[in-house]
């Protein structure tokens, strides 16, 4: 590995332990949250953030930005964790995370918080609007991208194929949807609660350029977000990411798999010690 | 079983699209189409978006106009309204058109979360509103005006004819926001031409006057409430008609200055549930108001309603015009 790729790769390793600790810090104003989720996706979103899309943190609006549609919208904690490391939100406002009057609500929606493109919560519907924002700047004639995240569990919602269906039938190569295996949903395990694999065949089935990676390895992720950016195809961008909830600290990967794990008061400081010991390690 | 004869009388239809128009009523072709494509010449920002249903919601005619400016989503109307937020999220103004019932039953959480809430310049039109079909309750929308009035920051329009469709489309396309309108298509009856009206979007409309009777009524419940009103005038019975397209925001202070006039018998007519409709907004103004006539409701049943002829079954459900007659004959005694 050459050293520009190499020093790319450490420079998105930062920004992605930064986004961890800014999770847990707004998990520990809350004592709560779906840190886990937040974990496991930190890497996807470095590379998101701090390698892939194109926006200026001092104009959220700006007509030439990358959009990123966060459609699970309970993972609002990893992108106000994200948008506070690209400097669209001031991380003094880390310490108002879900409580009243605070621009950064449990769920993440559109009209609260700057750089947050759509208000999610109702599972299975990023997708949809993502397709029409596709629709949209293909109409305007810009160049930018539409990112989409969804999790494994939205595979469940009928509007999920609805998106798949059409993206492909519109040709929309500025769409790149990422998907968050995790499996696990709020019953349990995705591939109990409602079978979806075996999944790069479905997604390339239903005609998209589909490729499937450890999200929680970091040359995977940064390759994939340029393939997928890269693709000289007509095909809409599919980027299926194998995650481990809770990455990055050790005791909670290992804690019994739930849709939202329990966090003691006296850990989420045992848990910032844990992630600081993996970043030096 | 008897064998068919030549006498055998000629069945009327349960059709799904027969025209709402009556014999020998004026008509009008796609007036939604039409005012829709000469409104994009002037918007460029205006495109058209379906669930499989173009031919049928005479989005057919923009279409054809401008083909570059329509886009197909297929019969999934999740997606349908999902991708119009997100073409308006990008400056665009989508029309977007289907059936009632399934843009308010099957998508109802798209509108509310995707669009209403984020307040976008989404119009949605869809055909077959109340009972304009006689294919049973899979197409009828006996529902959707409640389901849509529920909706925060929704504006909600029922038009009579086409002559309101046609004034309709370039106001709500002036309106900043979200609307549902209902939409008749094909052969529209044309009836408001003969009134000195015009639609002012969240303006009732007194159409006609009179001293005994006042119904308050939108959509094709209008077109019925003149005809009524002319079958009265034979019995001497003076019937006004206050014409409600917009049914929210609802004009409260023109609802109850009318309503407020004294002697007369209110009578809302709506082709829609009793429930959660015109009739309903109506009675809770009038309530909080303090204003207390005479009030009556004529609307469908809380029922799934029958399939059949259309004029069979606005007789059977009381919204035809010889049915309202005698239903107000009666309530004045």
């Amino acid at each position: 590995m050459d050293t520009s790729v190499t020093a790319t790769r450490a420079k998105i390793a930062e920004h992605a332990y930064r986004i961890r600790r800014n999770a847990l810090r707004m998990g520990e104003v809350q004592g709560q949250g779906y840190i886990a989720q937040a974990l496991d996706i930190a890497d996807v979103l470095a590379t998101a953030y701090f390698h892939a899309m194109r926006y200026r943190p001092e104009d959220p609006a700006w007509e030439g930005r990358d959009r990123f549609l966060l459609s699970n919208g309970h993972y609002a904690i990893a992108l106000y964790a994200a948008l506070i490391e690209a400097g669209i939100v001031p991380e003094e406002e880390l310490e108002t995370y879900g409580s009243d009057d605070s621009r950064l609500p449990m769920s993440g929606m559109a009209s609260y918080t700057p750089g947050m493109e759509m208000s999610g919560g109702s599972l299975g519907q990023g997708l949809t609007i993502a397709v029409g924002r596709g629709l949209g700047l293909k109409r305007k004639g810009s160049k930018s991208f539409v990112y989409t995240l969804f999790s494994d569990g939205e595979l469940d919602e009928g509007a999920v194929w609805e998106g798949l269906m059409s993206a492909a039938h519109h040709k929309l190569d500025n769409l790149i949807a990422i998907v968050d295996v995790n499996n696990q949903q709020a019953d349990g395990p995705s591939s109990q609660v409602m079978a979806f694999e075996p999944l790069t065949e479905k997604m390339q089935a239903f005609g998209w350029f589909t490729q499937r990676i450890d999200g929680n390895d970091l040359d995977a992720v940064i390759a994939a977000f340029d393939a997928a950016r890269n693709h000289p195809g007509p095909e809409p961008r599919m980027i299926i990411a194998d995650t481990l909830m809770g990455c990055g600290v050790p005791f909670l990967e290992a804690r019994e798999k739930n849709h939202f794990i329990r966090v003691e008061p006296n850990e989420w400081q045992l848990a910032l010690e844990a992630l600081d010991a993996g970043r030096t390690a | 079983m008897s064998t068919a004869t030549a006498q055998k009388p000629k069945l009327k239809t349960s059709a799904m699209i027969a025209s709402i128009a009556g014999d020998g009523q004026r008509t009008q072709a796609a007036p939604f189409g039409h005012a829709l494509v000469k409104l994009a010449a002037e918007r460029p920002e205006i495109v058209g978006m379906t669930a499989d249903l173009a031919k049928y919601t005479d989005l057919h005619i923009f279409a054809q106009a401008y083909p570059e400016r329509f886009y197909q989503m297929g019969m999934a109307e999740q997606l349908l309204m999902g991708a119009a937020a997100g073409f308006a999220h990008e400056g665009a103004m989508p029309f977007v058109t289907t059936y009632a019932v399934f843009a308010t039953r099957r998508a109802y959480d798209f509108m509310h979360q995707t669009i209403a809430e984020d307040g976008l310049n989404v119009k949605i039109a869809c055909a077959l509103p109340g009972l304009t079909t006689g294919y049973g309750p899979s197409h009828q929308a006996a529902e959707d005006l409640a389901l849509m009035r529920a909706m925060p920051g929704m504006t909600v329009i029922d038009p009579c004819d086409a002559l309101d469709i046609e004034q309709m489309v370039p106001a709500v396309a002036e309106h900043k926001g979200p609307v549902y309108m209902r939409l008749l298509r094909g052969q529209v009856p044309l009836v408001l031409d003969e009134y000195d009206y015009k639609f002012e979007l969240g303006k009732a409309k007194l159409v006609r006057d009179g001293r005994d009777v006042l119904v308050i009524s939108s959509g094709i419940m209008t077109m019925r409430a003149l005809e009524v009103a002319k079958a009265l005038a034979a019995d001497r019975v003076d019937v006004g008609v206050l014409h409600v397209p917009t049914i929210k925001p609802l004009d409260t202070s023109t609802i109850l200055r009318e309503a407020g006039r004294s002697g007369r018998l209110v009578v809302v007519a709506e082709n829609h549930t009793t429930i959660g409709g015109l009739g309903e907004a109506i009675a809770t103004a009038l309530l909080r108001a303090g204003v207390t006539p005479q009030f009556r409701q004529i609307a469908l049943p809380d029922a799934f309603l029958d399939a059949g002829a259309l004029p069979t079954l606005h007789d059977r459900y009381g919204i035809s015009t010889e049915a309202m007659s005698t239903t107000i004959k009666g309530w004045l005694g």
